[in-house]
């Protein structure tokens, strides 16, 4: 490989570009991983606890959520880490994977990027190479990483074979998703038709082992994400399943640069319709550009979650059996409330989850105008007399509908499955109500946003830094013992958790009030400032 | 009253001054060339002309109207085309058009029409789909298609063939006949040098040349191509000759416009069998600039 120095060139330039992204993304896994095997001792130190727990993890409902937990009946450590953390960082892996290889694919191409190599004196599926080669290595070094320090930690039945089957299935379904989305990047031919097909198929292999797991064991097999569980880190130590991944990795990898091979450059292998000659008369504002352009993800957030919803609430009707117990789930519940029936408790959770999980497509569609201007597109809007008041309005404006779909979405979804679960136990508006409560906190989030675009636009995408912050303080918050200011820096920390608080409208009306401020200060000073030069 | 009217201009990206105290005026009716090198601060002007970026120094007045403040109501009369013209892919360039001419609030649309066929553009196709060129032909359709006052063109015929930019021409002589005024930038000289009845040239965020064509072109020099019955054993040892080539008996060479007499004078004493004076194009201009700069 060294002898093909273009290759090498190429996977140093990729390498260079996305340094802090990979090592951002790699650190978060990395200490993440590291700091639940270290809490585990002190967060189940009696054997009840270990029971509790397991006796959770056994639970049909979580089953098919987390995916199976082998090793019993006397479950370790390692084996309880195994089936709590690896499937979620298995997930996380590949979102990392799919975003950054689109990036090096897809969107380099639609840049022109691709073109300029390919100009060079280069075989025409260098980039391609380069890509699915350098993000191999990425997540074969993310999973030793993960691995090899899991075992120098000593902690009790996490030995060195188990710690790195565990890394390395890590790496086996990074690897797996890299290809797969190179192929995707084939078949479509924009970076976002690449990664709505990538994503599709991550919630396709989840559904499949989800069901799978209960059900069916082959189905779960034929899915990567079923399959990688089938390693059974610090139990079994099995390598056929990540033997088989990679091999079906180096397949997909070959399908992907042979189709790159054959195809012309900004096209895909999925046919291209053309469209109409003129715009319906709704494309006549900067918000009917928004609508037409944003409402497809809009009604697939919307649909996912929906699905979210109703995932959890088709478990309601297990809660009080696994709840019983002061269990993990019990821990994060009466982190979030110590009163009311464990129902109660456990779907105030779900509110916070829906409210969370919601705010991404909120937050996505706000950084759309910083992602325009950096395109150079808001120029033709500006230098056609929209003002930069009305521009940012209208997608503010967007964001708050969006904000407000999410949450009946995610409550419908909540209601349709839970009330089935439960036998008609829930009550439309009191879920409704759950939900609702948290749009002054989503609210606050389009503020701060809008503040950053305004005033600091680099920093805008730091915006998720905070909401993953206000994740993992709010949701895991018991689970690591944070302390309870933690989550009083989030605004979602200053939410009444209906059904079991009551609800005070001071606190909501401060989020208003500072969501207020926060969006007149943005647009003000997104008004005043130069416009960035495209890139 | 002028349509465009800067002075002083200053620039600053962080610490580097882009534009340094840059003069401009552009007069009602006329067609104004702005030339100069990649990174020359022709996009830096343009945007801060059209308010995107606010001056740091100087003034920009647009239709007497200050162009950061009062940009809104500017860009009522003005039509814009950027440099690189960025879609979004998932519109067709119909689409887009449409949009750009319902933001500036127009209803006509037989001109858009006429248009599109004149560019021969397919109006169905996704923009993602475009080359950089059918780009370019969507921004020009939505701005040419537009009642303005001021046409304020980055660049227009970046990616256009041949065929496209005698169009693109075409269109703009159309507008100069209707009495609009035209600000276009360009480092493809040819065109300019056709459109424009006055040019400035740019270089590091300064203006180091402006005037008609004619007011600039006495500055340089002319290339001749003569063939003579005597041949020219002297030519290259005249005041003002610089650059002779011989090729199939045919001298070439250019000469300083001032020494332009004598050199005749002289060619006329070896018997011309057929000369060729053609005047500087701006590219001969150009290099004169630089060159001299560079010497
Ligand atoms: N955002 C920016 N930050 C820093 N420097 C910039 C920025 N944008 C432009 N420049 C610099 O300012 C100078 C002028 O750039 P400008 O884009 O105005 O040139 P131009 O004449 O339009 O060139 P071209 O013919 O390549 O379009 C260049 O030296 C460029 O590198
Ligand atoms: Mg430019």
């Amino acid at each position: 490989m060294l002898k093909d120095n273009k290759l090498f060139m190429m996977m140093k330039v990729i390498l260079r570009k996305d340094r802090v992204s990979i090592l951002v993304w790699s650190l978060s896994l990395i200490s993440f991983t590291f700091y639940v095997a270290i809490a585990m001792p002190y967060l189940f130190p009696s054997e009840a606890d270990l029971m509790a727990m397991t006796q959770m993890l056994e639970n049909p409902a979580m089953i098919s959520m987390l995916g199976p937990i082998y090793g019993g009946p006397d479950y370790t450590f390692g084996a309880i880490m195994a089936a709590e953390m690896l499937i979620f960082t298995g997930i996380a892996v590949a979102v990392m994977n799919i975003l950054l290889v689109t990036k090096h694919t897809r969107r380099d191409e639609e840049d022109g990027l691709i073109e300029l190599i390919q100009s060079l004196p280069v075989k025409k599926t260098i980039p391609l190479k380069a890509t699915l080669i350098t993000y191999g290595f990425v997540n074969l070094i993310i999973g030793l990483i993960i691995g090899i320090p899991l075992e120098l930690m000593h902690i009790e039945s996490m030995d060195m074979m188990g710690s790195i089957v565990y890394g390395l299935t890590l790496s086996a379904i990074g690897i797996i998703f890299v290809m797969l989305t190179g192929l995707m990047a084939q078949l479509s031919s924009s970076s976002r038709g690449t990664l709505g097909l990538s994503f599709l198929l991550l919630g396709l292999f989840y559904m499949m082992r989800a069901i799978g797991d209960i059900s069916s064991e082959a189905l779960s097999l034929v899915s990567p994400l079923g399959l990688m569980m089938r390693s059974k880190p610090y139990v079994d130590n099995s390598l056929i399943p990540l033997t088989i991944m990679i091999f079906a990795s180096f397949f997909i990898g070959y399908v992907a640069i042979s189709l790159n091979m054959k195809r012309d450059l900004d096209a895909g292998f999925l046919p291209q319709k053309n469209g109409k000659a003129e715009a319906s008369k709704y494309l006549s504002s900067p918000f009917g550009l928004i609508v037409k352009l944003q409402k497809n993800s809009l009604v697939i957030w919307a649909i996912t979650v929906f699905i979210l919803g109703a995932s959890y609430g088709s478990i309601l009707g297990d809660v009080d059996s696994f709840l019983e117990n002061n269990s993990m789930y019990g821990q994060l519940i009466s982190n979030i409330n110590e009163n009311g029936s464990v129902i109660d408790q456990f779907v105030a959770m779900l509110h916070v989850v829906i409210a969370l999980f919601g705010t991404i497509p909120v937050l996505n569609m706000i950084l759309k105008l910083r992602k325009e201007e950096k395109k150079g597109r808001l120029e033709h809007l500006i230098s056609r007399s929209v003002t930069r008041n009305k521009l940012m309005t209208s997608y503010l404006t967007f964001a708050f509908l969006t904000s407000i779909l999410m949450s009946i979405s995610g409550a419908m979804g909540l209601f349709v499955a839970g009330n089935q679960a439960t036998q008609g136990g829930l009550n439309f508006v009191k879920i409704l109500e759950g939900t609702w409560v948290y749009l002054p906190a989503v609210w606050g989030m389009i503020g701060l946003s809008s503040l950053l675009i305004g005033i600091i636009p680099k920093w805008t995408k730091g915006i998720w830094f905070y909401l993953t912050f206000s994740f993992i303080s709010i949701y895991f918050g018991g689970l690591l013992k944070l302390p309870d200011w933690v989550p009083k820096l989030s605004p979602y920390g200053h939410v009444p958790q209906l059904p079991v608080d009551s609800y005070h409208f001071t606190g909501s009306l401060i989020l208003i009030f500072i969501s207020a401020i926060t969006i007149v200060i943005g647009i003000s000073a997104f008004s005043r400032r130069d416009l960035d030069n495209p890139a | 009253m002028n349509v465009l009217e800067v002075k002083d201009l200053v620039k600053k990206y962080g610490d580097f001054p882009a534009i340094n105290g840059i003069n401009l005026e552009v007069k009602p009716g006329e067609v104004y060339g702005f030339i100069g090198p990649n990174g020359a601060g022709k996009t830096t002007t343009i945007r801060t002309v059209l308010g995107i970026l606010k001056a740091n120094g100087g003034e920009v007045k647009v239709f007497e109207q200050d162009a950061w403040s009062d940009a809104v109501k500017i860009h009522e009369r003005i039509a814009y085309v950027p440099g690189d013209v960025n879609l979004w892919s998932n519109l067709t360039g119909g689409e887009v058009i449409d949009l750009f001419l319902r933001l500036r609030g127009q209803k006509n649309q037989d001109k858009k029409y006429k248009l599109i066929e004149k560019f021969d553009l397919d109006v169905t196709k996704k923009c993602r789909t475009y080359s950089k060129g059918n780009r370019q032909k969507v921004g020009l359709i939505a701005a040419l298609a537009s009642e303005a006052d001021l046409y304020i063109l980055d660049e227009p015929t970046s990616g256009l063939d041949p065929l496209m930019e005698r169009v693109f021409q075409e269109c703009i002589m159309d507008l100069k006949a209707e009495g609009k005024s035209i600000f276009l930038s360009s480092h493809i000289l040819s065109e300019v040098e056709q459109l424009c009845d006055r040019i400035s040239i740019i270089k590091n965020g300064k203006i180091i040349e402006t005037g008609s064509m004619k007011e600039l072109r006495h500055l340089t020099r002319s290339l001749v191509s003569v063939k003579t019955k005597l041949p020219l054993e002297q030519i290259d040892q005249l005041e003002g000759v610089k650059d002779v080539r011989l090729e199939d008996g045919v001298y070439q060479f250019q000469v300083d416009a001032k020494q332009i007499g004598e050199v005749m004078t002289y060619l006329a004493n070896h018997q011309i069998e057929y000369i060729e004076n053609m005047p500087p194009t701006l590219e001969d201009l150009f290099m004169h600039h630089y060159g001299k700069e560079e010497a």
